[in-house]
């Protein structure tokens, strides 16, 4: 079943056409890869399908239903996860409470499921502390927290790696395996290896449009994708 | 003792404080105190919008002038006993701040500001418009023989003194009992970071017309008593001078405590009555401070005090 469609999707801001008829299907439980170069549109893409950006034009669907109309939290109840990309935690409130608000708005139970939450992101030990105390790699990890903490049917991570030591992101392409078949993934990314090692389908953006789509391998040896990341062509 | 008992117990101290004072201040003193409950009262309410939601409005004033004149006009005119007349003048604050709040949380920041100025102003317009029954600037004195509640002679020092105790009392404990609850706490998120709580799927525009709602409300029911207990109602309660000093209460308090609007409300209290003493210049000594207080302790009284002593303090 298609969990997330668009369909024609563009944004332009003004002269600039940052995402331009993007069809896009992502199947439920698989974990897609969104890969570009700077600038291609992967935020702004994201950006529309989580009603944080007003599309220009086009469609999207969730779960059979059209969300085009919905304001953003509307949709996140409707359990899509969004994780930013530029780190957006709660800097002066604890660990703890940053994820207890995201347990709280569906109903759950803090104190079962904050600890539970932290815990698969192993900042279990700073639950008091502040959140802006962190360190950068650590505020990225409690963003992935949040998104977890909501169980969201879609989980969209937006370049979730950057920043972090090579053992976190070890233990984060784990965290994504684990996490495969029960929760649908979009994922952002510019490490190759998180990509290559997580993604069941890679789709590429270039210029706010799709340049190829296909399995990992498929779209390592695309020449297309490699001339769009390499600058020529 | 865990961090919810000790603010419970500092809290509930301060309420024992307040109530044994009664029993030894001066009769000057204890008016004043009076008076400070009230108008702390007041101030409670401006702290829960501008102190936890993060929303500076210029405009309670015509909150706190709902609630004054909601209960004073149908006392005066439709002849009502002072329990009814309280309730018409709460309500008439959550009317108010329900239509105002609707409007006005379409803007953000300055504009909020702005937006919120602007409909005090044109509320102040509409009390000296109405002059023959507000009697405008002159304003209007509430008889000794009209605010007499259950029984209870709100003219006698003793009894004021007990009813604003009272009204500041359950105010202060509701906002405590509101930032141990859900919705206080995702309040306190909007104001950290209002984008990531939306994106957590928070309906933030109608979290924030709650704090408002519930800040007008409060504040209304302040001005309702206040005019009770003091027995007089005027347009001077409407102008922005009155939606300024709540503000100044706060931030010299300690936004974002639960106690900074009753020390700040204290403080400025005397700061002015003790300066008026001494000179004609008093707000020269009054706007010193402010400065002294602005450049020294940025957080107020309450904010330097949990930064330095009481990190729990809610």
């Amino acid at each position: 079943m298609t969990l997330l469609s668009t369909r024609r999707l563009s944004k332009d801001f003004g002269g600039l056409h940052a995402v331009r008829g993007v069809d896009f299907d992502l199947p439920e439980g698989q974990i897609r890869a969104l890969i570009g170069p700077n600038g291609a549109g992967k935020t702004t893409f994201v950006g529309l399908v989580c009603g944080r950006i007003a599309p220009t034009s086009g469609s999207v669907r969730f779960a059979g239903d059209d969300i085009s109309r919905l304001p953003a939290h509307r949709r996140i109840r409707l359990g899509i996860a969004y994780t930013f990309q530029i780190t957006s935690v709660f800097a002066r409130l604890t660990c703890g409470e940053n994820v207890a608000l995201a347990v709280r708005r569906r109903g759950g139970d803090p104190d079962r499921e904050v600890p539970a939450a932290l815990d698969r992101v192993a900042l279990a030990a700073h639950r008091h502390r502040l959140a802006g105390d962190l360190s950068y790699g650590h505020q990225r990890l409690l963003e992935i927290a949040m998104g977890l903490a909501q169980s969201p049917r879609l989980l969209i991570l937006d370049e979730p790696t950057q920043g972090l030591s090579d053992s976190e992101i070890e233990a984060f392409k784990s965290l994504i395996r684990e996490l495969g078949g029960q929760t649908t993934i979009l994922l952002i990314e510019h490490n190759m290896s998180v990509v290559m090692e997580t993604a069941d389908i890679v789709t590429v953006l270039n210029f706010g449009e799709v340049l190829a789509e296909g399995p990992p391998e498929a779209i390592r040896a695309d020449r297309a994708v490699q001339a769009a990341y390499l600058g020529t062509g | 003792m865990s961090d919810a008992g000790k603010s419970l117990a500092l809290h509930l101290g301060l309420l024992a404080l307040l109530f044994a004072l009664q029993f030894v201040l001066p009769a000057y003193h204890h008016g004043n105190l009076s008076r400070i409950m009230v108008l702390a009262t007041y101030a409670i309410g401006y702290n829960l919008l501008f102190g936890y939601t993060g929303l500076l409005s210029l405009g309670h004033a015509m909150f706190f002038a709902a609630g004054m004149y909601g209960m004073g006009l149908t006392i005066r005119h439709l002849g009502l006993s002072p329990g009814p007349a309280l309730l018409i003048g709460v309500l008439s604050g959550l009317a108010l701040s329900a239509a105002v709040g609707a409007l006005a949380l379409r803007t953000a920041g300055v504009a909020f500001m702005i937006v919120t100025l602007m409909f005090a102003q044109a509320g102040y317009l509409i009390i000296l418009y109405f002059g023959d029954w507000t009697r405008g600037d002159e304003g209007f004195v509430i008889q000794q023989a009209q605010r007499v509640l259950w029984g209870i002679d709100l003219s006698q020092p003793t009894a004021r003194y007990f009813a604003a105790w009272t009204l500041f009392a359950t105010c202060l404990i509701l906002s405590l009992r509101l930032i141990r609850h859900p919705f206080g706490k995702t309040l306190i998120a909007i104001r950290e970071n209002e984008d990531r709580a939306r994106m957590l799927g928070y309906d933030t525009f109608r979290h924030k017309l709650g704090a408002v709602v519930l800040s007008g409300t409060i504040s209304a029911a302040a001005g309702a008593a206040y005019g009770l207990l003091f027995g007089y109602a005027g347009a001077s309660f409407a102008t922005v001078q009155y939606s300024i000093l709540p503000l100044l209460w706060v931030l010299l308090g300690g936004a974002g405590t639960l106690i900074g609007p009753f020390l700040g409300t204290l403080f400025t209290f005397y700061l002015i009555d003790i300066a008026s003493g001494l000179t004609t210049a008093y707000m020269l000594v009054v706007g010193v401070v402010l400065v002294l207080i602005t450049l020294f302790a940025r957080q107020g009284i309450g904010g330097e005090i949990r930064a330095r002593v009481w990190a729990w303090l809610p």
